[in-house]
């Protein structure tokens, strides 16, 4: 039966048309498919793990951008309670200065005004005392003039002291 | 070649199953496409005999040139009833010239839609998109069952895919560009099992021929495993040959077969013969929808079973 005998002519034409498209494909067909393909094949898996790295340091990114935007807070919160603090302290020293200023005015004020009145009652106290003694030397001028009268006052004036001596 | 059937078989009365069938998953001198008003329409080819010199004739001058036909229908010489070098271009030769013709043109084609375009910003269209999958299969199972030198055989295997798969399909085609049963041709699966055979021991590693000629085994074993071992190496061909040519060949069979049935129950009336046709028609296409799926099965197995003995002759010593 020929169906299992190979015929020559078949198999020499097979072998000539077969191994030329074979060498020509070989060359010029599938190498050009498959390497243009495994270079795509590369390219998508770098580019998938270029993307993996991006997205991981994207993650480390936003985390530390959280980070920061905590502490800034922190800082601020920080800031803002450390300025009331020193404004407090710095009214309430200013106040307390303050008054130790005015106090200080106030008792040098005082004292002056004391030495001021202790000077002026002395200077009253001294022209009354020469005004009175002036005027006691009139009168008593006045009233000494003769002896009688000079007798008279002058046991008068014992005699008050006397009195004076036993009514207390 | 079912459309040719057909209408030959309406102007046949008496019909030859076993004639017909092997009319048409055998060669021919012309490739004969159908009938019209009683008449072949064939288209003659030239027959190239290397006999005493190189002479060229058609089939219907065979006489002249002093040639006849012996009972399988191969020329010979009339005087001597010898065969000469009979490198004719026939019906299947045509097939495989056009059928290779279209696989290059598309290969070639598709390399150039790689050149032309920038395939790592583009993604491919048209000849290209259709392509890619296949050889972009091919080439990773050679990946994956060759290892590292894989590149130096993947062309090979991808030409053996697309190559059997092209004309598996070509063959189930029931008209003119297709119809001609080459991948159920032994001389063409022996070719390409051959060029497995080559490409595996051409390519074969000192650890593959170790294997062969003094593998590791017990005393009484040595002088059995050589013979073992080149009888399987000689086998693996064989039995590359012999799956594809048998599963092509059957499955030919198989749909003419079905085909035929409608013409032999008709003889029987119109009740029996108007059922079996309703059967057959079923059974038919049932058998061509078998047939695409095995087309494909059948070069994916002889590809994969061929980078797999690549893949076993390229094994290093393991250490």
């Amino acid at each position: 039966m020929n169906l299992v005998t190979p015929d020559f002519g078949l198999l020499f034409w097979m072998v000539v048309i077969f191994g030329i498209v074979f060498f020509l494909l070989a060359k010029f067909g599938f190498p050009i498919i498959t390497d243009m393909v495994d270079k795509r094949s590369a390219k998508i898996a770098q580019s998938l793990k270029d993307a993996d790295t991006i997205k991981a340091q994207m993650a480390q990114w936003k985390d530390e951008q959280a980070r920061m935007l905590e502490e800034t807070r922190k800082e601020q919160t920080n800031m803002i309670r450390e300025a009331t603090e020193t404004k407090a302290k710095i009214l309430a020293e200013a106040k307390a200065q303050a008054k130790s200023e005015a106090d200080a005015i106030i008792a040098n004020a005082k004292l002056q005004i004391e030495a001021e009145k202790e000077s002026a009652l002395r200077d009253v106290r001294k022209e009354i005392a020469l005004l009175s003694v002036e005027v006691a030397e009139k009168v008593l001028r006045h009233e000494l003039q003769d002896t009688g009268s000079q007798r008279a006052f002058i046991e008068s004036l014992v005699d008050e002291a006397n009195e004076a001596r036993l009514g207390s | 070649m079912i459309l040719t059937f057909l209408i030959s078989l309406f102007l046949l009365q008496e019909i030859n199953v076993s004639e017909i069938i092997f009319e048409h998953i055998g060669d021919e001198y012309e490739w004969h496409i159908t009938e019209w008003k009683g008449k072949p329409v064939a288209i003659p080819l030239p027959c190239i005999v290397i006999d005493k010199g190189v002479k060229v004739f058609t089939a219907h001058h065979a006489e002249e040139h002093g040639y006849t036909f012996n009972e399988d229908g191969k020329l010979v010489n009339a005087t001597t009833g010898k065969r000469p070098v009979d490198i004719s271009i026939t019906k299947n030769v045509l097939a495989l010239m056009m059928s290779t013709a279209l696989l290059l043109v598309i290969i070639l084609l598709t390399a150039s839609w790689y050149k032309k375009h920038d395939a790592l910003e583009e993604a491919p269209t048209g000849l290209a998109a259709a392509m890619e999958p296949l050889v972009m299969m091919v080439h990773d199972m050679a990946k994956e069952n060759i290892g590292p030198d894989y590149r130096k055989f993947s062309p090979y295997l991808c030409m053996a895919f697309l190559w059997i798969l092209l004309n598996n399909f070509l063959g189930i085609m029931p008209f003119f560009p297709g119809g001609a049963n080459l991948t159920g041709n032994i001389a063409i699966t022996l070719v390409l099992a051959l060029c497995t055979f080559f490409t595996v021991n051409f390519n074969g590693t000192r650890h593959y021929y170790k294997e062969i000629f003094a593998p590791e085994v017990p005393g009484f074993l040595k002088p059995i495993m050589p013979v073992i071992e080149v009888f399987s190496a000689i086998m693996k061909p064989v039995s590359l040959t012999i799956r594809l040519f048998a599963n092509m060949l059957a499955g030919h069979i198989m749909i003419l077969s079905m085909v035929c049935i409608i013409f032999i129950m008709a003889k029987y009336g119109p009740l029996l013969g108007g059922g079996m046709t309703v059967v057959s028609v079923l059974f038919g296409v049932f058998l061509d929808a078998l047939e695409c799926l095995v087309a494909f099965i059948q070069a994916y197995v002889f590809t994969m079973l061929s980078s797999i003995y690549i893949g076993l002759a390229r094994q290093k010593e393991e250490e």
